[in-house]
């Protein structure tokens, strides 16, 4: 009864019976054209290096930020090394639990929530970060005896010109990021965690994302975001391992020893104004960019990947104030993905970009950037940046190893 | 009110769709206990059996009619609903996992439509199997259990004499002070009076739940007479009708089977009625007393987990102690509440505050939820 099914090994029975029930006939098609690249759908879990960073970025998001709830550090480090273990399981396509959502006793609630079943593991990854708040709160104390452990690089962002930050999207002790092909699988992996997780700790903000907004990998085409434009054309990716050593991963040298193999993570919840950018002439539009909109080329010339010629773009536009020659080199992986939150009260369209960026240093990466680009930059009479949370993403967890497992340790 | 006629068992019905049935037979998940298959057309209701064992029983609903329908599980008594599954759609099969006690039950199929179903007698027979009794300490429990149901029962009685006799004579302010007293004793004990559920209906229906062409009558309606009516004028008949009800609910008590299952689901049952009646305040929308009702919920779910205690610390200690601090926790939350010989009103509450009470039930209903599967297996 307490024997592990894969959602794949599931699929094998269901084909072996006849199944007649509408819903059962439904879920086999549908897996059977998700699930033929069999091996490619499973993100390693364990490694040097969390997943969900450097991995090509999926299509869906479901980000969850919490508060902690107890006292209780043995509580805490209990639930972060069940969570390790029920978010390895779910990355492999199988339950949140050891038994699963319909193997279990008749009168006890299923450790799994079911509504992955027969689906791909679509690739989800599941990325865990602490915020500053976990190390003292807003009062100065140290609440889990970690203090002396909070990186430098963790340092509260300061505030910058234009914010209109609301606490309903800020902050947070811990993080989760779950990526997947598909929204169903991403979802299910932070409601099972969530589930997990009640009495320890409390959802203190969670968004979906669709549509990436970033290529991380040379594997990928670039993607437009909610202006219509590519994004994430010059991002840090994969393949330059050399670059990642120096941009993105912490190094045990940066101070906090375990924090090496980590990154440090930025997110902001930033509203595009949809309306007035859609009147905005294209030539502004590109102007505004510095990018064309067809092809993503540089208003200085060539095609897409061509580097553009900073001196030549508008000064104001946005990919100038952007690019690392104009900040010191510094560059980071951004991993955004556009948001849609319906309508708000007026009608308009409530969306914009869920900006993740990951990057080795904060105060040399994000916030320099950010400084200029609020200072200065066209697009910011269509951006509203209205949350914003700042996490460390430990190393990857060991076999073994838990999430936090070198900051516990 | 009114998790409508969710009742006791609710909480262990598995209402498995198709899917959840496939994985099930390929899993043989369910080997616990007797199927009986259940064919549901239009105008027909076939069971594979009528004779089952007493225990665990999974009822597979097939429906093969054209519309919508519904399987309704009933007591020896025929009204009180041990379990049901609605919206099973043409086509589509959903599992029904209800534990019966030796003696008779009813089963109903029945379109959605409301019209008259087409019931079917069960004859369920002693089984040596999962008699979950047989243990000393769950016979102990049920006996506890009861006890604490006949004293909530009677002081609902009592109460609802005083209550009663304040309406009839127009006194509001006695009312009203009484009102969230006596509503104390019936939100303890609310899954067993919401297994009976034309009493449920007459006495704690709010009043977007009153179907059309039915007299609104019960507490909540003598709530809006006192708080936004200001009168009670023409409320009398309102008032006998709800002592006779709650006099037809005291005699109808005591013929209800009590089974260590039916006391920790009722525990988990009571803790939904407060995630999503009383944290939310939607309860008690005119005396915005919903706190008391809170109160009298974690009351009666601490004293079904009391009753099961002994059971539970045999089976899974770590369970208990778990349980045993987040109630402490949820309980400390609402001290800090009290006022004089009550609490804050709802609105009177933080958004903050708000969310510190539903973080304390999600932290004690979410384990809650375990009681049962491991005190009967345990």
């Amino acid at each position: 009864m307490t024997v592990e099914l894969s959602r794949r090994r599931l699929l094998a029975s269901f084909g072996a019976v006849a199944v007649g029930a509408s819903a059962a006939t439904v879920l086999v098609e549908r897996t059977a054209s998700a699930s033929d690249a069999v091996p490619s759908d499973v993100v390693p879990f364990r490694g040097a290096h969390q997943a969900g960073i450097t991995t090509p970025a999926q299509d869906r998001l479901h980000f969850v930020a919490f508060d902690v709830i107890t006292d209780d550090r043995d509580e805490l480090e209990q639930l972060l090394r069940r969570w390790t273990l029920a978010a390895e399981r779910m990355t492999r396509g199988e339950g949140a639990g050891p038994v699963g959502a319909v193997d279990g006793l008749p009168d006890a609630p299923p450790d799994d929530t079911g509504e992955a079943l027969g689906l791909s593991p679509a690739r989800l990854t599941l990325t865990f970060g602490v915020g500053p708040s976990l190390f003292v709160d807003a009062d100065g104390r140290d609440r889990f005896g970690l203090a002396s452990r909070r990186p430098e690089a963790l340092a509260d962002l300061p505030g910058f010109a234009g914010d209109r930050l609301e606490d309903a999207w800020s902050g947070g002790d811990l993080c989760v990021q779950a990526c997947a092909d598909d929204p169903q699988v991403a979802v299910h992996a932070v409601r099972n965690l969530v589930r997990m997780g009640m009495g320890v700790v409390r959802v203190r903000w969670a968004q979906l994302g669709f549509g990436r907004t970033s290529s991380t990998s040379d594997s990928q085409a670039t993607p437009r975001n909610l202006f219509g434009f590519k994004d994430g054309t010059s991002n840090l990716r994969a393949e330059e391992t050399a670059e990642l050593d120096t941009h993105l991963w912490a190094q045990e040298s940066d101070g906090a020893a375990w924090m090496a193999g980590g990154s440090y993570l930025v997110a902001r919840k930033i509203r595009m104004t949809i309306e007035t950018w859609d009147r905005t002439s294209l030539k502004a539009q590109e102007e505004i960019v510095g990018r064309d909109k067809r092809e993503g080329a540089p208003l200085s010339g060539g095609t897409e990947m061509t580097a553009p010629v900073l001196g030549e773009l508008p000064p104001t536009s946005h990919v100038r104030l952007a690019h690392p020659q104009s900040n010191n080199g510094v560059r980071m992986l951004r991993r955004g993905f556009s948001y849609v939150d319906g309508a708000d009260s007026l009608g308009r369209l409530d969306a914009g970009l869920f900006f993740l960026a990951f990057q080795r240093d904060p105060r040399t990466a994000f916030v320099a950037v950010q400084r200029r680009l609020a200072a200065s930059d066209a697009l910011n009479e269509y951006l509203v940046h209205v949350g914003s949370a700042l996490f460390a993403v430990p190393p990857g967890p060991g076999e073994g190893d838990f999430w936090g497992s070198t900051l516990f340790a | 009110m009114l998790l409508r006629a969710r009742a006791l068992a609710l909480p262990s019905v598995l209402l498995a769709a198709a899917l959840g049935a496939s994985a099930c037979s390929s899993a043989d998940a369910t080997a616990s206990g007797a199927r009986v298959g259940v064919t549901a057309g239009d105008g027909t209701c076939e069971l594979t059996a009528t004779s089952v064992p007493a225990g665990v029983v999974t009822f597979a609903v097939q429906n093969t009619g054209s519309q919508v329908a519904e399987f309704y599980v009933y007591a020896a008594d025929g009204t009180t609903i041990l379990s049901e599954v609605e919206n099973v759609g043409p086509g589509v099969t959903r599992e029904l996992v209800v534990e019966l006690a030796a003696g008779t039950a009813k089963t109903t199929c029945r379109p959605s439509d409301g019209v008259d179903g087409i019931s079917t007698d069960l004859t369920v027979t002693a089984s040596g199997a999962l008699s979950a009794t047989a243990k000393p300490s769950l016979a102990q429990a049920v006996e506890q259990y009861r006890g604490f149901v006949a004293e909530e029962t009677a002081a609902l009685l009592a109460g609802t004499e005083a209550f009663v006799a304040a309406v009839k004579d127009g006194d509001v302010a006695q009312a009203k002070a009484l009102y969230p007293q006596v509503r104390t004793h019936w939100e303890r004990i609310e899954p067993v009076v919401e297994s009976f559920a034309d009493l449920d209906y007459s006495l704690d229906a709010r009043e977007d739940g009153v179907e059309p062409g039915t007299q609104w009558t019960g507490w909540h309606r003598l709530e809006k007479a006192l708080w936004i009516d200001k009168s009670l004028t023409g409320m009398t008949p309102v008032a006998d009708q709800l002592l006779a009800d709650t006099e037809d609910l005291v005699g109808r008590i005591p013929s209800i089977e009590l089974s260590p299952s039916l006391i920790g689901n009722g525990a988990t049952a009571l803790m939904e009625e407060v995630a999503t009646g009383k944290v939310t305040g939607e309860e008690e929308r005119y005396s915005r007393t919903d706190l008391w009702d809170f109160q009298a919920n974690v009351d009666g779910a601490r004293a079904a987990y009391d009753a099961l205690a002994p059971a539970l610390k045999d089976a899974d200690p770590g369970l208990a102690t778990t349980l045993e601090s987040r109630f402490a926790a949820l309980q400390a939350k609402l001290d800090a509440l009290k006022q004089d010989d009550g609490f804050v009103l709802y609105d009177d509450l933080s958004k903050a505050q708000v969310r510190e009470l539903a973080d304390a039930v999600d932290a004690l209903a979410e384990p809650l939820s375990n009681l049962t599967a491991s005190v009967v297996n345990g």
